[in-house]
């Protein structure tokens, strides 16, 4: 790196986010659970806070002043979030509760209709149970099969394995960017280079790559791209669907309800422009407006800062993790971000995870709704410390200390 | 705030470090399948059971400290019961760690070791598991005595 490189000021962002300042069981609030949810700063909470003292009135309705203005704050976060992922247009751009709701929405609405008895979706073994259950409900209501890409030993996707199972059944190819049990970051120019070569759509779960780095949908010429906004530093309930624009036409509705129609009789109703087609009912607009926020700050950090620190941390804990006793990371990928999933000899990851939560450590214990991936490293849980950009070395000490914590009890 | 040390009692660490009754038990009259989705711990209990007498009992499987101490004390605490017995057993250890941790609870001998997951809201399942294994046990019927 030249002396030019970004460097994120982390006094400051960690004064940006207020619940860093409390204590947990009388010590410092350590938290390395972003992986499950990401902290808000300050930023996103005042946004949402303004919304409400000021401008709150439903969307697309009313011609008076308070919905005029609250209809532009919601689509000024559609226009926010295109720019951020480098979407065409806000056609494309899709709000949804979080990346589940998407991929359902791409199930029900895209997957469904075009599927046929012995056609095949194709997934990778590390996925999130909810890029796994749509499809297994998909393929068992119109006969089609489900097919898994391997992973390796480090946790890393086989790509020529993945390139077999390409074959001419296969309809839709949809897969994660990065492993939220692992941390593993997949070859998504890849998957997509060798999957429209066949002309096979292909849709990635952006849920925890989005966080950690740029992503630019028309460089990368993915046909789906769905995202959720509480890992983005944004609220609950508030997610991102991507598609592009000549597929989102070609798709019936999802859900049914107010605002996704042009116009309803009992005979016959039609269907809103995009993106409004695929948004039924009231949206989430608190939600958008602090991923507007949220993208704002993000933004203004930069992700060559936030990647940079992350990398830095991510290393420092891999080494502080391997270097204790009888411990093992699961997931050593070359290519990976921000998580440490790891067993230790002898001690349940529920154990340490209770015993670290002690020392005001959070991490998450468990199976992380990836249980193929447990599975196929044959084990039942682990614990996962998992990065964000506000985290720190002292954070990653802290850690250390309450694994060696572990370590005693159980000695 | 209660200390890890009343979490993880000696007699704990001892049943997770050595569980006893920890095997299969070829013959057994009832088996059941005990899951906790939260954290994926699994474990199958065996009973061989006559004449209404719990003759004997042993579990597989793998789980946290707690749940492996739990099934370990209470397949210790089960040889030679009855059913009605087991129940009753169940019924009380239920109580003790469901009681708030600000009230006093029964002495159970080792198994109140125990009762200190009541200060852990989310281990309470942990140390539950092999006893509502146990309870499904009793309700399948007996599936090894007819093969």
């Amino acid at each position: 790196m030249s002396a030019t490189a970004p460097v994120l000021d982390l006094k400051r962002v960690r004064a940006d986010f207020p619940i860093l300042q409390r204590e947990v069981r009388g010590r410092p609030l350590v938290y390395l659970d972003n992986a499950a949810t990401s902290q808000k700063p300050a930023a996103v909470l005042d946004a949402i806070d303004r919304y409400y003292r000021t401008t709150n009135a439903n969307v697309h309705r009313g011609v008076h002043e308070l919905s005029e203005r609250a209809t532009e704050a919601y689509e000024g976060a559609r226009e926010r979030i295109r720019r951020f992922f480098n979407a065409a247009s806000t056609r494309e751009i899709v709000f949804t509760r979080n990346a589940t709701e998407g991929i359902n929405l791409l199930a029900f609405a895209f997957a469904r209709p075009r599927l046929k008895p012995g056609d095949e979706v194709l997934i990778s073994a590390m996925e999130h149970h909810s890029n796994i259950v749509p499809w297994q409900l998909a393929c068992e209501a119109t006969g089609a099969v489900l097919k898994v890409a391997p992973i390796d030993d480090r946790g890393e996707l086989m790509l020529d394995a993945f390139e077999a199972l390409l074959s001419p059944k296969t309809r839709l190819v949809a897969i994660t960017w990065m492993s939220n049990a692992l941390g593993t970051i997949t070859p998504v120019r890849d998957i997509v280079r060798l999957a429209h070569a066949r002309g096979i759509p292909v849709m990635l779960d952006a849920s925890q790559a989005a966080y950690h780095m740029r992503i630019d949908v028309q460089a990368l010429d993915c046909d789906f791209l769905v995202a959720t906004g509480h890992k983005l530093y944004a609220p609950t309930g508030i997610g991102i669907f991507y598609g592009k624009e000549a597929h989102l036409e070609a798709m019936p509705p999802f859900m049914g309800g107010g605002d996704m129609i042009a116009s309803v009789s009992f005979s016959c109703s039609t269907w809103n422009v995009l993106p409004y087609k695929f948004e039924a009912g009231t949206p989430h607009i608190e939600g958008a407006i602090g991923l507007h926020a949220a993208l704002d700050y993000i933004d203004g950090i930069g992700f060559d800062a936030i990647g940079t620190h992350e990398r830095d941390l991510l290393q420092y804990a891999t080494r502080q993790v391997e270097s204790l006793d009888g411990v093992r990371i699961v997931g050593t990928a070359r290519e990976k971000a921000s998580i440490v999933s790891f067993v230790m000899d002898g001690v349940h990851p529920h154990d340490i995870g209770t015993i670290v939560d002690r020392e005001g450590v959070a991490i998450r214990t468990g199976h992380h709704c990836a249980q193929p991936v447990m599975e196929r490293f044959g084990i039942p849980a682990t614990a996962r410390a998992s990065i964000a950009m506000y985290n720190s070395r002292e954070d990653i000490d802290a850690l250390g200390l309450a694994l060696r914590k572990a370590r005693e009890v159980f000695a | 705030m209660s200390d890890l040390s009343d979490l993880y009692q000696e007699v704990i660490l001892d049943h997770n470090r050595r569980p006893r009754n920890f095997r299969a038990l070829p013959g057994a009259s009832h088996t059941a399948e005990g899951y906790n989705p939260l954290c994926g711990d699994r474990l199958t209990l065996y009973l061989k059971v006559a004449n209404d007498t719990i003759e004997d009992v042993s579990f597989e499987g793998a789980g946290c400290a707690i749940s492996k101490a739990s099934a370990s004390m209470m397949t210790d605490e089960l040889k030679g019961r009855t059913i009605a017995e087991a129940d009753a057993l169940f019924a009380r250890f239920h109580r003790m760690v469901t009681t708030p941790p600000d009230q006093q609870v029964e002495d159970m001998g080792k198994l109140s070791s125990l009762a200190g997951v009541r200060e852990f809201p989310v281990r309470v399942k942990c140390a539950s598991l092999a006893w509502h294994t146990l309870k499904a046990a009793f309700k399948n019927t007996a599936r090894t005595s007819t093969e």
